[in-house]
């Protein structure tokens, strides 16, 4: 191995596993399965036939093989799809959280402790199957902004979940999309009211702990016209042997004029060097521009999980909406990674932005794959797109799958691509000026990536920084 | 005193000999001209010394400043007062000229026990150094070399050179690519970085460099070793008269 992929082949950080007593539902998915989660969650009736519909479909679906991925078959019976860890039944506030479970998310930097708070940052934080705790919701209720775990929106606030829930992703959407909605058990619910600009950062962290189960999220963000708010979204899992399975679903609503930033620091188990174990993260993430001028940025910085399948989008349906997506995907060791985004250009003048880095290192395999699609009615769309891929080392892979399907004649679309390797040439450069190697891998990725770094919100551009292990200096601001 | 001090150094790529016994002694202060036809390893040396790691020093020693060179890491050499001026200086993408040198400036100065420069103490730095020089700033924010031009290339080589202040500077065809003009202002910036304690190695294929650097002593490289030594007017005897008068004698043999 060079010094190069040395610099780059860090171990993994976030892998301890949290001694705390846990229920855990026994393996096997089946209708029984999912009335037990629905009750388990106190929802009403209408949620639990929504589930089982869900359900009903995921049955008659098979799972599919088009993504530039290898894995073995994964065995839906084997997985538990519910794990709590034991705590009071109703927790009044954050005293009576477990000190355990506090203590879980102050190691991963996500201190939610009242006293500890990120300054900010509104946190939702999500262990295994259920929110353990959501932080400054008072705070924020003063602004009108709702920001809870979903479990409690289905409870709380059944109209606004009833309205939105799978408007952006269908139940049917796609296989593991109608897998999450038979089975999700947590995540967020963030709705912004009319004109308010959300005096916080929201921020979801999830953890899965227990082993052999499966997490299964589900986040529903609603801007109501002229609002605006940032989201970010964290994640982790401890080492284990095993490949556990995470298909989130992620749904976005923006009405007239409101606009919608949202980030993803995804940091999954990864596996180990020789590709045992990992985080399988099917997730399937849209946003709905619905409203005139209303605006939807995806950015996201993907160094974990052994597999990644990950598509955010917009549809892009109000005229005058714009869709942006900005991508930092890592695939080191035997990590694979089939990425990438769709815009979907509905309204006239619709405007879409793509920027795509896919790093390589190890065995690592890297594919973009993005799809822009221009319909009949969205004259004057336009869209630009830039996919570079980085290669270090010479045992990975990197590939690009760029779709267009253009249905208006008055569509401008522009595309760049380009394959980079980082060469000792350039380090020995670094080097000499006096910069170890350590710092010269770290300046010519951070370089790289330096067009989507500069997308995220200060608080993540800094946990970006200790993710990739690479300086952020001169990239951000 | 004595700045550089080669003996017998021979050195390969890839399982071929290129030095095959290169002597030569720097003072402080000095600037010696390494000239000779294509592939006569005048590169090779200048990477040696840099310390780039595709070459190995089969035989020979290099001391510089007294210390052991060859036993230092390349980034030590550098930290140590070692400069090198790429012939082919590479890109870096997404990071200002300006951010790159503020990196080195203080991986030298943590080096040498300095605390490090922030951004504006480091523009006062910077803004000096170029008035010293007498150039403007107009290539510090853009990506390290990213989209210049041959001669830009070439005068961030030796921009670079003048915010670092080495002790050992070793240009390597710093005249390649470089009209008549280009040359001039490089060769005056390096002019006015001569200094006492700075000691210059100049390689070059051409005499023409040396009409605006004028060297104190130049050398004739071929096939691996140095064959002629002489003052200034060597140069001039090697433009007219070309290398071929000049061969290693295991050639003439």
């Amino acid at each position: 191995m060079t010094s190069i992929e040395a610099q780059v082949l860090q171990p993994y950080k976030y892998g301890f596993v949290t001694d705390i007593e846990s229920e855990t539902v026994p393996p096997g998915l089946n209708e029984d399965v999912i009335r037990l989660i629905s009750s388990k969650k106190g929802e009403p009736e209408w949620m639990l036939e929504w589930r089982l519909k869900a359900y009903r479909h995921w049955t008659q679906m098979t799972e599919p093989t088009w993504a530039n991925v290898k894995y073995g078959p994964i065995d839906y019976q084997a997985i538990s799809y519910y794990a709590a860890p034991k705590q009071r039944p109703k927790v009044e506030s954050l005293d009576q959280v477990d000190p355990k479970l506090l203590e879980t998310f102050e190691k991963l930097g996500i201190p939610i402790a009242e006293q500890k708070r990120l300054a900010g940052v509104a946190v939702d934080a999500v262990f295994d199957s259920v929110s353990v705790a959501t932080t400054f919701r008072a705070e924020l209720a003063k602004h009108g902004v709702i920001f809870c775990p979903i479990s409690e929106a289905i409870r709380e606030h059944p109209d606004l979940v009833r309205e939105y829930l799978g408007t952006v992703v269908p139940t049917n959407d796609n296989f593991f999309a109608a897998l999450n909605s038979a089975v999700f058990t947590d995540g967020s619910f963030a709705y912004i009211p009319k004109g308010v600009r959300c005096p916080l950062e929201l921020s979801t962290y999830f953890r899965i702990n227990a082993s052999s189960t499966g997490q299964f999220e589900r986040t529903l963000i609603i801007a109501e016209e002229g609002s605006y708010v940032s989201y970010l979204e964290g994640c982790s899992a401890p080492t284990r042997d095993e490949n556990q399975l995470h298909a989130a679903v992620v749904e976005l609503v923006a009405l007239d004029h409101a606009q919608i930033k949202y980030s993803t620091i995804q940091n999954w188990y990864p596996g180990d060097e020789e590709g045992k174990g990992g985080i399988f993260n099917f997730v399937t993430k849209r946003g709905a521009c619905r409203g005139k001028n209303s605006k939807i940025s995806w950015t996201q910085v993907e160094t974990g999980s052994a597999i990644t399948w990950k598509y955010p989008g917009c549809i892009l349906q109000g005229d005058g909406s714009i869709g942006e997506f900005y991508s930092v995907a890592v695939t080191n060791h035997r990590q694979q990674a089939d990425t990438g985004t769709k815009m979907i250009h509905i309204g006239k003048n619709t405007k879409s932005t793509i920027v795509s880095k896919g790093i390589s290192a190890g065995h690592g395999q890297n594919t973009y794959r993005g799809l822009v699609k221009i319909m009949k009615g969205a004259t004057g769309a336009r869209n630009y797109s830039q996919c570079d891929s980085m290669l270090i080392g010479d045992q990975c892979g990197a590939h690009t799958f760029p779709y267009i399907d253009v249905r208006n004649s008055t569509a401008i679309m522009e595309h760049e691509a380009s394959t980079s390797k980082i060469g000792e040439d350039q380090i020995f450069y670094c080097k000499q000026r006096g910069l170890s190697a350590e710092d010269a891998v770290s300046m010519i990725v951070n370089g790289f990536c330096k067009e989507v770094f500069k997308e995220l919100p200060m608080e993540f551009a800094v946990e970006a920084q200790n993710l990739l292990g690479i300086s952020l200096e001169g990239s951000v601001g | 005193m004595t700045m550089l001090e080669i003996q017998d150094l021979h050195a390969s790529v890839e399982g071929n000999e290129i030095l095959r016994g290169v002597s030569l002694s720097v003072r402080a202060g000095e600037v010696h001209a390494i000239m000779g036809p294509n592939g006569s390893g005048k590169s090779t040396l200048a990477q040696v010394l840099a310390g780039h790691p595709a070459y190995q020093v089969t035989k020979g020693t290099v001391r510089y400043e007294g210390k052991d060179l060859l036993d230092m890491d390349p980034e030590e050499r550098a930290r140590e007062g070692l400069f090198l001026a790429f012939q082919y200086p590479v890109a870096i993408r997404g990071i200002t000229n300006s951010y790159f040198l503020r990196s080195a400036v203080n991986a030298i100065r943590k080096h040498q026990g300095l605390p490090e420069l922030d951004p504006l103490d480091f523009l006062q730095v910077l803004e000096d150094k170029l008035k010293a020089i007498g150039w403007d700033d107009s290539l510090m924010n853009r990506a390290v070399n990213e989209g210049f031009s041959g001669g830009e290339k070439k005068r961030n080589e030796i921009l670079q050179l003048a915010v670092l202040e080495p002790r050992l500077a070793v240009l390597d065809e710093t005249d390649s690519g470089l009209d008549i003009d280009a040359l001039k202002t490089v060769a005056e910036a390096v002019n006015k970085l001569r200094s006492p304690e700075r000691s210059f190695v100049v390689v070059t294929h051409y005499q023409r460099l040396l009409n605006y650097i004028v060297p104190d002593r130049v050398h004739v490289l071929t096939q691996g070793r140095i064959v002629k030594s002489g003052g200034k007017e060597l140069a001039l005897e090697l433009e007219a008269r070309g290398y071929d008068w000049v061969k290693p004698e295991a050639a003439v043999a």
